[in-house]
C-alpha cells in the first residue's frame, strides 16, 4: 500500500513535470469569483497600444506548436511580428499555451488568462468556440479573439477571424495545373471540414479552371497529427503518377519529404514551408494574420472589445502567396499568377466552391 | 474504378507501403512481446519512442552520422527501458498506472528538448533505399519487399528472431516461466528481477529504434507528438498476436495494408466518404480482435509484480 502512495506520487509528478512543459505559462489555478480584472480600468487599455506605461498583454492557446509550420505558427509568427512593430515585450507581451488539443484543458487555460487580466486572450482554434461562449461573459473587460470562424456569438466582447484560403488555394492551384506534366496532381488534407475543406476546394477549382483535363487526387487522412500516414498518402499520391503535390495542416511535413525524394513540386498553406525543402517548394498561402489583429488592437484601444469579425484574405494584405526565390518559376507562369492574385483582389475571378 | 483497385500499380503501392508503415509498430510490438511475456505490461511504449525519434533525429542532424542517431534512439529506450524497469520490479508498481506515467513523461521530455534545442521542424537525409542485389529485380515483388531501407528490412528479421530467442532458447524459456509462474520460476533458482529487467530494457531499446525508423528513415522529420498513438496501437498488437512474434507480424500487416488501402480507395475516387475509409484499419482490427480473443490466454503473471515469499 505504502509503494502504491509512493507510485503515485511519482506519477503525479512527472504528469505536472509534463503539464508544465505544455503550457508555458497560466499554472495559477483560477479565481474565477474575485473577477481580478474589474481592477483594469478601460481608461488603461486605451492608452496600452500607443503609449506603453503598461504593456498591452496578449495571451493564445493553441492547438498545436508554435513552430509547426503551420496553422499555429501562422498566429505566432503575427504575434511576433505585432511585437516588434510595438516595441518588444515591454509594450506588447505575448504568452502562449500550445498543443492544446485537449478542449478542456484549453477551456482552462482561457479562463487562466482572462482572469490574470490579459487585455487579450486569442482561441486559436475553431474547436474552441463553445467554451469561449461560456467563459466570455464572465470577463466582461476582458477582449476575445476566436477562429476561424465568423461567429461572435453576439457577444461584445468576442472578436472572430478567418482566412478565406480557397483563395490561395486557387492560385496554387492555377500554378499547379501549369507545371503538371503528368497531369496528375495529389492533395493531402487531414479532415474534411473548415480551413483545411476551403483550402482543398479553392485548389481544385483553380486546376479545373486552368486544364480541366488534369486529375485532382485527393485523400483525406482522418488526423491531424499523424506524420507517418501523411507521408504513406504521399506515396500513393506519387505511386498514381502525380508530379505535383500539396496538402494542409500540421501533418503533412512528412508528405513534404516524400515529395522531395520524388522530385515532386510542392505546394505550401498556412506558414511558408520553403525551408523544409528548398528544391521543390514552389509557393506557399501564408496566413498574416497581423492585419486582422491591427484592427482589433484599435478597436480595443477605442473601447470595443469584440462583437465583430475580420476575413484574412488577398484583397486586405491578411493572405499572402509567397514565393521560393529559389525555384525558378517561368515568366508566363509568374505572370499568371500575379495576373490571377490581381484578378481574386478586383473581383474578376470568382471562386466557385462546391 | 472498383477494378481499378487490381491494376498492378495499385496492388504493388498497396503492399509496399503496408510493409514500410508496419517497420515502427513491429519494432515497439516485438519489445512489448517481451515484456509480456515475463509479465510486464508497459504501457510508456508511445513515450519511448517519442523519445527515440528525437535523439535519433537530433544527433543524426548534429552529427550527421545515421547511424549514431540509431544509436542514441537505442541508448535513451534502454534508459527509458531501465527506469520502467526500476519502478515496476524494485517498487512494484501498478504497471499500467506508471506506464502511462513514462508515456506523459516522453511527450512531454520530446517536446521539450525539441523547442529548446530544435525550435523548428527540420529534414535529415534519412537511411537511402537498399536495393537487394537480384532479388530487388524481379517484377512486382522486388518493388513491395527488396526496395526499402535498412531499418525496414532489420524489423522483418527481428521477427523471426524474437521467435527463435523466445521459444528454442534456455532464455526464453525463462523469459516464459517468469511470465507465467514467477514462484516456480524463483524456487528453480531463475532470477524474476534480472530476468524482468532484462525484457524491459530490451523493450525499450527496440521501441527506441521503432522512434529511429519514423524519424530518420520513413519519414526524416521530427515533429511534436509525431507518433501520434503509434505505440498505443503497437501494445494492441501484442494482444492481438496473441504473444507470439509473428502474430504481431500478422496484425502489424493486416493493420498497415488496410491503412494503405484506404488511402488508395481515396486516390482511386472509389466513392466511400473519407471519415468511413481511415475507419477500416480500426474497424477490422477490432473485428479480427473479437473473433480471435478466446483463442489463447495472456501470460499468467502480467500486471502482477512478483515478491517473493519469506
Amino acid at each position: 500500500m505504502k509503494k502504491f502512495a509512493w507510485i503515485l506520487t511519482f506519477v503525479l509528478a512527472l504528469a505536472l513535470i509534463v503539464s508544465a512543459c505544455g503550457t508555458p505559462a497560466a499554472t495559477e489555478a483560477p479565481m474565477v469569483e474575485e473577477a481580478p480584472v474589474a481592477t483594469e480600468a478601460p481608461a488603461v487599455v486605451t492608452e496600452a497600444p500607443v503609449a506603453p506605461a503598461e504593456p498591452f498583454r496578449v495571451a493564445v492557446v493553441m492547438p498545436s506548436a508554435i513552430n509547426d509550420l503551420a496553422f499555429s505558427q501562422s498566429m505566432y509568427d503575427a504575434l511576433m511580428r505585432i511585437q516588434e512593430e510595438m516595441g518588444g515585450p515591454d509594450a506588447f507581451e505575448i504568452v502562449y499555451s500550445e498543443n492544446m488539443f485537449v478542449v478542456d484543458d484549453a477551456a482552462a487555460a482561457i479562463r487562466d488568462y482572462a482572469s490574470q487580466g490579459y487585455n487579450l486572450v486569442i482561441a486559436h482554434g475553431s474547436q474552441y468556440g463553445s467554451s469561449l461562449q461560456e467563459i466570455a461573459p464572465d470577463f466582461p473587460e476582458t477582449s476575445f479573439a476566436w477562429g476561424t470562424t465568423a461567429e461572435t456569438f453576439g457577444q461584445p466582447n468576442i472578436f472572430a477571424y478567418e482566412a478565406a484560403s480557397q483563395e490561395g488555394g486557387y492560385v496554387n492551384g492555377v500554378l499547379a495545373a501549369t507545371l503538371s506534366t503528368s497531369k496528375v496532381i495529389g492533395i493531402v488534407g487531414p479532415i474534411e471540414v473548415g480551413d483545411a475543406k476551403l483550402y482543398v476546394d479553392g485548389f481544385k477549382a483553380g486546376v479545373a479552371a486552368t486544364d480541366p483535363s488534369i486529375t485532382v487526387n485527393v485523400n483525406y487522412i482522418g488526423s491531424f497529427s499523424d506524420v507517418a500516414l501523411a507521408s504513406e498518402a504521399a506515396t500513393t499520391h506519387i505511386s498514381a503518377g502525380a508530379d505535383v503535390l500539396t496538402g494542409t495542416a500540421q501533418m503533412v511535413v512528412g508528405a513534404i519529404g516524400k515529395a522531395e525524394e520524388a522530385n515532386a513540386l510542392w505546394f505550401g498553406t498556412q506558414s511558408n514551408q520553403t525551408s523544409l525543402a528548398p528544391t521543390i517548394v514552389v509557393a506557399s498561402q501564408v496566413y498574416h494574420w497581423e492585419v486582422a489583429l491591427h484592427e482589433m488592437l484599435t478597436l480595443i484601444g477605442e473601447g470595443t472589445l469584440g462583437g465583430q469579425s475580420f476575413k484574412a484574405d488577398l484583397a486586405n494584405g491578411g493572405e499572402v502567396i509567397e514565393f521560393n526565390p529559389d525555384y525558378s518559376l517561368s515568366a508566363d507562369a509568374q505572370a499568371l499568377a500575379d495576373s490571377t492574385i490581381q484578378g481574386i483582389i478586383d473581383g474578376s475571378i470568382t471562386i466557385t466552391l462546391p | 474504378m472498383i477494378t481499378d483497385l487490381f491494376s498492378a500499380t495499385v496492388l504493388i503501392g498497396i503492399l509496399a507501403s503496408g510493409i514500410r508503415l508496419a517497420t515502427p509498430y513491429l519494432y515497439a510490438a516485438i519489445g512489448e512481446t517481451f515484456g509480456q511475456k515475463s509479465g510486464v505490461l508497459n504501457l510508456g511504449v508511445e513515450g519511448q519512442m517519442l523519445l527515440g525519434c528525437f535523439a535519433a533525429f537530433y544527433v543524426a542532424l548534429t552529427t550527421g552520422n545515421l547511424w549514431l542517431g540509431l544509436l542514441a534512439a537505442m541508448v535513451v529506450g534502454a534508459l527509458m527501458g531501465l527506469a520502467m524497469a526500476y519502478v515496476t520490479v524494485n517498487l512494484q508498481a501498478q504497471q499500467g498506472i506508471s506506464g502511462i506515467g513514462f508515456y506523459l513523461f516522453g511527450l512531454g521530455m520530446s517536446e521539450l528538448l525539441f523547442q529548446r534545442l530544435m525550435g523548428t521542424v527540420e529534414t535529415v537525409k534519412g537511411f537511402p533505399k537498399l536495393s537487394i542485389p537480384v532479388l530487388s529485380g524481379i517484377p512486382g515483388v522486388g518493388e513491395i519487399f527488396f526496395n526499402q531501407n535498412i531499418l525496414v528490412y532489420g524489423a522483418y528479421l527481428l521477427v523471426p528472431l524474437a521467435w527463435f530467442v523466445l521459444n528454442k532458447t534456455t532464455l526464453g524459456l525463462k523469459i516464459r516461466s517468469v511470465g507465467e509462474n514467477p514462484d516456480a520460476a524463483d524456487s528453480l533458482g531463475v532470477s524474476v528481477a534480472r530476468v524482468r529487467y532484462f525484457t524491459i530494457i530490451l523493450g525499450g531499446t527496440l521501441s527506441g529504434i521503432a522512434g529511429a525508423s519514423l524519424s530518420i528513415a520513413l519519414l526524416n522529420v521530427f515533429q511534436q507528438n509525431m507518433t501520434s498513438g503509434l505505440g498505443f496501437i503497437a501494445v494492441a498488437l501484442v494482444y492481438f498476436g496473441a504473444w507470439r512474434p509473428f502474430g504481431v507480424l500478422g496484425g502489424a500487416l493486416l493493420f498497415s495494408m488496410v491503412n494503405s488501402l484506404q488511402l488508395w480507395i481515396q486516390v482511386l475516387g472509389i466513392p466511400v466518404p473519407s471519415d468511413i475509409a481511415v475507419m477500416m484499419p480500426y474497424v477490422l482490427t477490432i473485428l479480427v480482435l473479437v473473433a480471435t480473443v478466446s483463442r489463447v490466454r495472456a501470460p499468467s503473471a502480467l500486471t502482477k509484480p512478483f515478491e517473493r515469499e519469506n
